[in-house]
């Protein structure tokens, strides 16, 4: 409906352009907006802009997180059962349940006043930077097949591979201290970015859709490394019949930078030269050009003598070796006693969310990778501490995606002004062809 | 892979139009390579012993005695006749006639019972119990498929069946505990279908959002939700809330006790014997009435429906609805008909083997149910194979669906093309 309003404006008042401009001629043409001028537009352009619709839908949607959590509590219930001769007791049962929610889910994620001391208190911080890690990693990898076209929804087995290369690596040879990480992550990235490569082949090739491609070699690579995991010699661990691999070797771990008290391990500063790779291969490098051309439109990319075929099949070895990226941070960083065929632990599914509520853009994913980092290391200590199931954070995390891809919902919900119609056309324009361009 | 061949309109008194005809080699090349895979596996690399079969239940009208075949002898019988059938099937494509539907299904069978035989040499099959098993297994397939084709028929790409699928499950686990009435359940497992399809179709089709995304983000909080209530409202309450009646199996009198087919087919669940009706009214409606005819036209070209003025996005809206109310229905397989209570992410990815089902049942509503039972048979399949010890590591089985999926879609295996506006929003 909304959409539908905002091309029927920008059909009947296509001078609103210059409005900025002159005042007289915009108060003539638009006699609805009073104080039309430079500052309302300025405030419509602030209102109606990305980040704060990106805002607006965290807002909203951690609203929607405390209304589930407010009402699955059961003194709330309780108190629901009287609400009338006493809405007092309701209101504060509801307040405590959320607040104690949202207030572990701070202290788990950025600061805990109640322990002792700076680097005590600072250690949540250092729970979501590792958390986060992986999903930036991944995240940049969803990011950069967005912004060709593609839609790799296949993290979860780009990440298995990804693991399950460098923690064989890791785990079976010996090798130097450095050289041996190094080896363990070239082995896990060049993992990673086969698989993801092969969907990518798939699509130069034949055409297949990268989307269905990409979700069944999930299942074949979550299937084959559970065989692999489960098989002796392969990546057992010798003498157990559980499908778990040996621990890590010390030569191959990522050293922790903050010394034994801190998880966050040196993963995080190469995530950070990972942010800054993709974001010099899209907007510096002749390769990361012709990426774009290609996402802009394949045809247009065609006529200017770019080899589409084989832009969709380097971009998915790029997207595939970010998320293998990813899952090397889980085998190496993360949990280094050995991983079983969960080692993925959904960030696959994960990254699609960070990706987009980041805009596809490489520090914009940085940012979205922090925030569900921190989403992620709250929920475990609001589980732990409050009894609210993690799985919260999930409705939080796809509501927020929800509302950011439908900018007129949230409009609506906050009463929010509409965008510049032209810019507004603009979008609509984008969006309809980015919707040809995926499929 | 596909020559083209054209004969030239003849003079004569009628008009006769000119014919393309296509040959596409494809299904003979498959058909071919699974008889050499045949031959070799089976046949070289044959495993001696003999495998017995159990084709009887003891409810049976007609008991048949236990097959019992020499697995080596069997298998070469069996790789020959496989052969055969590819030959057959090539010998068709030369004469520029299609190969039939029902030569794919006779060399799937035939090929899936040679390896059987294999597989199973010096062990005993209870060929009622696979089967039954099998069935059990794909009706969530089918009715996600049947959802799926419809969605995608119509032009929306529904990646949502998993969601939908498990918002079924679990409301019509709730739903029928506190009601203690299971026809409940399978109501409110429909409206839950359609709740997520709403979401779906608004995102969609109102605020033009990428199909893809939608449906991948509806996973995500489908399965965030449910397994957000279980934990906090359903497992402290286990008996009240989680703890729905069944649905008894209903023996249908004759049919019931034919051999082999009577106990698989129609000794089941009213939910089963509901598919059956729906798949026969899918295919129908979608071929033979208006609103079929409608719904094709909608999803293959947008603008030409609109001209003759079908309501695009009305069509769209309510096609994605009816969608998500049967994979919702097929949802509550799983809690009244199957596992007996809800538990979290219990779909397990049925939705995205449903997805595989509807492409590699090229969006026909019956391919789609026989790849459903198919993908179900091959799951059931690994799992009787691993009591009696395969020399087939079970993860190769289960992989099948996926592989087979990949191969569709690339077009190694028979020609897979969606309709032409499948995921495209139509924007007037």
């Amino acid at each position: 409906m909304t959409t539908r309003k905002d091309s029927k404006v920008s059909k009947a008042e296509p001078e609103k352009k210059p409005a900025a401009s002159s005042a007289a001629e915009t108060q003539a043409a638009e006699p609805v907006e009073p104080q039309s001028g430079r500052w309302s537009n300025a405030v419509r352009e602030i209102l109606s802009g990305s980040a704060v619709m990106s805002v607006m839908a965290i807002v909203l949607s951690i609203i929607i997180g405390g209304i589930l959590i407010a009402a699955t509590d059961t003194q709330v219930q309780q108190t629901a059962g009287y609400f009338f001769s006493r809405p007092g007791d309701m209101l504060k049962a509801i307040w405590d349940s959320v607040s104690g929610a949202y207030s572990s889910l701070f202290q788990g994620s950025i600061y805990n006043f109640r322990r002792p001391g700076f680097v005590n208190g600072i250690k949540p911080l250092a729970e979501t930077l590792t958390f986060a890690t992986p999903l930036i990693a991944a995240g940049l990898g969803v990011a950069l097949g967005f912004r060709a076209g593609l839609f790799n929804i296949g993290g979860r087995g780009q990440m298995l591979f990804g693991a399950a290369a460098a923690g064989w690596v890791a785990f079976s040879f010996d090798l130097p201290y450095g050289l041996h990480l190094l080896i363990a992550l070239v082995a896990g990235v060049a993992a990673g970015g086969l698989w993801g490569g092969l969907a990518g082949f798939l699509k130069a090739r034949t055409g297949a859709h990268e989307v269905i491609t990409t979700i069944m070699l999930n299942y074949v690579a979550f299937y084959f490394v559970y065989w692999m995991l489960s098989t002796p010699g392969m990546l057992q661990a010798p003498g157990s019949n559980n499908p778990k691999t040996p621990a890590m070797k010390d030569t191959a771990i990522l050293p922790n930078f903050f010394g034994p008290n801190f998880q966050l391990h040196f993963g995080f500063f190469i995530v950070i030269g990972a942010t800054f790779f993709v974001w010099w291969l899209l907007n510096r490098s002749t390769l990361g050009f012709q990426f774009r051309a290609v996402g802009f439109n394949p045809n247009a990319a065609k006529t200017a003598g770019m080899n589409v075929n084989r832009m969709y099949f380097y971009v998915m070895i790029f997207s595939g070796a970010l998320v293998g990226l990813a899952g090397v941070f889980q085998v190496l960083g993360t949990v280094t006693t050995g991983f079983s065929s969960g080692i993925d632990a959904g960030i696959g599914f994960d990254a699609i969310t960070v990706a987009l509520l980041g805009r596809s853009k490489p520090w914009g994913v940085f940012a979205a990778g922090l925030l569900f980092g921190a989403f992620k290391a709250g929920g475990f200590s609001m589980q732990a501490s409050q009894g609210i199931p993690i799985d919260i954070v999930l409705v939080v995390q796809s509501m927020i995606v929800l509302f950011i891809a439908a900018p007129p919902l949230v409009r609506a919900v906050f009463r929010l002004p509409k965008p510049n119609p032209l810019a507004a056309a603009n979008i609509a324009k984008l969006q309809g062809k980015k919707a040809v361009v995926t499929k | 892979m596909s020559t083209v061949a054209e004969t030239p309109a003849t003079r004569t008194s009628k008009v006769v139009l000119e014919k393309t005809v296509v040959k596409s080699w494809k299904a003979p090349i498959a058909l071919g390579i699974f008889s050499v895979i045949a031959i070799v596996l089976f046949g070289i690399f044959g495993r001696s012993g003999t495998t017995h079969f159990r084709i009887s239940t003891p409810d049976d009208l007609i008991q048949i005695p236990d097959l019992h075949l020499p697995s080596d002898l069997t298998c070469w019988i069996l790789a020959v006749v496989l052969v055969g059938l590819a030959a057959l099937a090539a010998w068709r494509v030369q004469v520029a006639a299609k190969v039939p539907l029902w030569l794919t299904i006779i060399f799937t069978i035939i090929f899936l019972f040679a390896f059987l035989t294999w597989a199973a040499a010096g062990a005993l099959i209870p060929i009622p119990g696979l089967l039954i098993g099998a069935v059990s297994l794909s009706v969530p397939l089918i009715f996600g498929a049947l959802s799926g084709v419809i969605c995608e028929r119509t032009g929306v790409v529904n990646i949502a069946i998993e969601g939908q699928l498990l918002a079924g499950a679990f409301v019509s686990a709730l739903v029928a505990s506190v009601t203690r009435q299971p026809l409940a359940g399978l109501v409110a497992a429909m409206v839950a279908g359609v709740l997520v399809s709403f979401v779906l179709a608004a995102f969609a089709i109102k605020y033009i959002v990428d199909q893809i995304i939608v449906g991948v983000v509806l996973n995500v909080l489908v399965a965030g939700l449910t397994g957000f209530l279980f934990s906090k409202v359903l497992s402290p309450n286990e008996t009240l809330l989680n703890n729905p009646p069944r649905f008894d199996r209903i023996d249908i009198p004759i049919l019931g006790q034919i051999p082999i087919i009577g106990p698989v087919l129609f000794n089941q669940t009213i939910i089963v014997y509901i598919m059956y009706l729906t798949i026969a009214a899918v295919a129908y409606a979608l071929f033979r009435t208006r609103w079929g005819l409608r719904t094709r036209s909608v999803g293959e070209h947008p603008h030409a429906a609109d001209t003759v003025g079908i309501k695009v996005n009305a069509m769209r809206f309510w096609n994605v609805s009816l969608g998500g109310a049967i994979a919702g229905f097929g949802g509550a397989y799983f809690t009244l008909g199957s596992v007996g209570s809800f538990t979290k992410e219990m779909t397990a990815g049925a939705g995205f083997i449903a997805l595989a089902a509807v492409i590699f049942g090229r969006w026909d509503p019956i391919r789609a149910t026989l790849a459903g039972l198919l993908f179900g048979f091959a799951t059931n399949l690994q799992s009787v194979l691993g009591v009696i010890g395969s020399p087939v590591p079970s993860q190769f089985m289960l992989m099948l669906p996926y592989v087979v999926t990949i191969f569709a879609v690339a077009g190694l295996v028979g020609m897979s093309r969606p309709p032409a506006a499948d995921g495209k929003p139509y924007i007037k």
